[in-house]
């Protein structure tokens, strides 16, 4: 159990001397990977003849501009959140997550399903058990590429990237078939989406006319409650250490496969339940698009939040207000949103390129605090 | 019950042509992208972001040839975007050591919002462009059957096939494969062999790039003959998974590539001829078949042990 005691040490003597400035660089390079990434998205628009500051302006007016923008903005971090405390419990097992897309999906598929076909029974009875259902069909989408990781040893980033086409298809099947409305059926129109959802499993809105959700307030009960999980019990502590270090894991008897399997199927859960707020909040009925690119997103507000899920509440809330204003930089200024998708992708790499720096920085002042001590 | 037209069932001999023909060459794009992948990989980097790459080199190639006209000038579009974005993935993953995984999909997120941003701004709507016509080869394309389901395609459809055994001899038969393996396999004794291990990586990843920006160009200027946006909707990641699909061999990537696009041509077949089977559910298969092959497939003991490892001299 060696593992466990150094872990303990080292976890006791951080409690002890807590490093400020340790934190304030793991939360300085962030926010200037971000700044540079929207520098270079300014260098573009200038490029294509746009004013980057008008451009810019409208974004954040559309955030800050009045309550319905900023509701919004509260509503798109929700998914994001809820499938970054997927991202971050898998990362944090060293298992890569790719399939958020396909895991909202399922998760989506299954609560429009199951609230179609049980439309007959009451609220208190039908809302918790969609969302359950919902939860348990995306842990199944997370399960099977865990399953095939520990027993097949499938690179889970391989089986998430098909399980997300697989999930795309069977969406669009079901969409075009048995779950299409009938009521576009019976007028032609022929819609690719489901039909309305039964009423009693609507989510309450939060602030009325806006798209603004209970499910926002459950997102974060559900970031404390994952923190608790990953740092406070046993189960979370033994999904740590597997990422740390899994040869140790093992000594210290640690079953690293069901571990792993483990957090990939929990992360397919919360990605799921993303999918079930997308439709029993938001758009109540399920529809082609339904994902939003949220499972790619998701990734970038864990990797901002640091991989830690009350990290994970602003970062969430800073990236839905980045979609949110995209939209709206759209419709006021004419430049694409596909702008701030760009900007994603250089933070993504901007974070995990600056962590060889931060690892540096670290060591350097560690070495620094070890002299000082000496002395 | 359905009862298929006769003149189109797939035991008539044009049918079965036509679908074979189809095959090869839509495994075009995938071969392109996979056995350029299979040369990043096998110096140790896994390049994620190959759907972004294509992307990108798909609309430059596009775009060149819409307002040029001309198709080389469209090709060589594909090779600049390619070597830049392979310079970038290097940049940060080989030296900034990023996680490969997570810096693809940075790679591959850039790559899809940048061809829409330009494909929207620069384009608008969707236009078609005179692409590769088909090439018959003399005598060999007169051969029955054969002769049509080979030997009448495009350019690229050619080149890409012949990238196959040009990356076997690439890897398997030159001192500059054998440096690309020894960096994949053994970086530390790589480099004490006097092996400039980042800088074989960099090479190896935008060739890789490269092959990636062309496999998005005969898409946008073989196969469709024109950009949308998302116009690769995946192939990217069914290249990548080809690699581990073949064992990092490029003539069992190939293998890889022709039974995946069979697979499709038949399930396209399928549609057109609105055969009860949901065709929505028939486009799973190739998937679901990747995934069941990657699980059967003989355990990872081809795979780069370096694979997806940042190296830093004196770690080991």
């Amino acid at each position: 159990m060696s593992v466990e005691i150094a872990a303990e040490t080292s976890a006791s003597s951080r409690r002890v001397a807590f490093d400020w400035k340790d934190l304030g660089l793991r939360l300085a390079l962030p926010v200037l990977a971000m700044l540079v990434a929207l520098l270079i998205g300014a260098l573009m628009l200038l490029l294509l003849k746009v004013n980057p500051l008008t451009a810019y302006a409208a974004l954040a007016n559309g955030v800050f501009g009045n309550l319905y923008g900023f509701t919004q903005s509260l509503a798109k971090a929700t998914p994001l959140l809820l499938v970054g405390l997927g991202i971050c419990i898998a990362f944090r097992a060293s298992v890569i997550n790719i399939g958020g897309e396909g895991q909202i999906i399922a998760g989506a598929l299954m609560a429009t399903w199951f609230s179609l076909t049980c439309r007959t029974w009451p609220g208190y009875l039908l809302l918790p058990s969609t969302m359950v259902m919902g939860f348990l069909a995306g842990a199944a989408w997370g399960f099977i590429p865990g399953i095939l990781k520990v027993r097949f040893t499938v690179n889970e980033i391989l089986s998430t990237v098909m399980m997300n086409a697989i999930a795309v298809q069977l969406m669009n099947y079901m969409l075009r078939g048995p779950l299409m409305d009938p009521q576009g059926i019976a007028e032609g129109t022929f819609l690719p989406q489901s039909e309305r959802l039964p009423r009693q499993v609507w989510l309450p809105r939060l602030v009325p006319q806006t798209l603004l959700h209970a499910g926002a307030i459950i997102a974060v009960v559900l970031a404390v409650a994952v923190y608790i999980f990953l740092w406070r019990t046993t189960i979370g502590y033994r999904i740590r250490a597997v990422g740390l270090n899994r040869e140790a894991s093992r000594h210290a008897g640690i079953n690293v496969p069901v571990y792993q399997a483990l957090s990939l199927t929990l992360a397919g859960g919360f990605a799921g339940l993303a999918g079930v707020f997308e439709v029993i909040g938001v758009q109540h009925r399920l529809m082609d698009g339904i994902t939003s690119g949220y499972g790619f997103s998701g990734i970038v507000a864990a990797l901002f939040g640091g991989l830690h899920p009350l990290g994970l509440i602003p970062a969430s809330w800073l990236f839905g207000s980045l979609l949110v204003g995209a939209d709206k930089m759209q419709r006021a200024v004419q430049v694409p949103s596909a702008l701030i998708d760009t900007v994603l992708g250089l933070i993504v790499m901007f974070v995990v390129g600056s962590n060889l720096l931060s690892r540096r920085w670290s060591a350097r002042r560690g070495i620094a605090v070890a002299k000082a001590e000496g002395d | 019950m359905y009862q298929p037209a006769t003149d189109t069932s797939i035991f008539r001999l044009p049918v079965a042509v036509g679908i074979l023909a189809a095959a090869i060459r839509m495994a075009t794009p995938y071969l392109f992208a996979a056995v350029g992948e299979a040369i990043s990989q096998s110096s140790g980097v896994l390049n994620l972001g190959v759907d972004g790459v294509m992307l990108l080199g798909a609309f430059a190639s596009f775009y060149v040839v819409l307002t040029t006209g001309s198709l080389w000038l469209g090709v060589l579009a594909a090779v600049i975007v390619g070597t830049l974005m392979g310079l970038l993935m290097s940049l940060i993953s080989v030296t900034l050591k990023a996680e490969q995984g997570i810096s693809g999909i940075g790679l591959y997120m850039f790559g899809l919002g940048l061809s829409s941003l330009l494909f929207k701004v620069m384009v608008g709507t969707v236009k078609t462009v005179v692409g590769f016509q088909p090439i018959k080869i003399p005598f060999l394309s007169n051969i029955p059957i054969l002769g049509e389901i080979f030997f009448q395609h495009s350019l690229p459809v050619y080149v890409a096939f012949l990238t196959v055994p040009l990356a076997w001899i690439l890897l398997d038969k030159t001192t500059w494969g054998l440096k690309i393996k020894a960096v994949g396999h053994n970086p530390a004794a790589a480099d004490s062999l006097g092996v400039n291990v980042n800088l074989v990586r960099y090479i190896s990843v935008t060739i890789g790039s490269i092959m990636a920006a062309l496999a998005g160009a005969s898409l946008s200027l073989a196969l469709v003959n024109l950009f949308q946006e998302n116009l690769t909707a995946g192939m990217g990641f069914i290249g990548v998974a080809l690699v581990y699909f073949g064992g990092w061999r490029p003539v069992a990537i190939m293998g890889g590539a022709l039974l995946f696009s069979t697979v499709n041509a038949f399930q396209l077949w399928m549609q057109v001829l609105n055969v009860k089977i949901p065709s929505d559910l028939a486009v799973m298969l190739p998937y679901v078949l990747t995934i069941a092959a990657l699980a059967l497939a003989p355990k990872l003991m081809r795979q780069p042990i370096a694979l997806n490892k940042p190296f830093e001299r004196g770690e080991h």
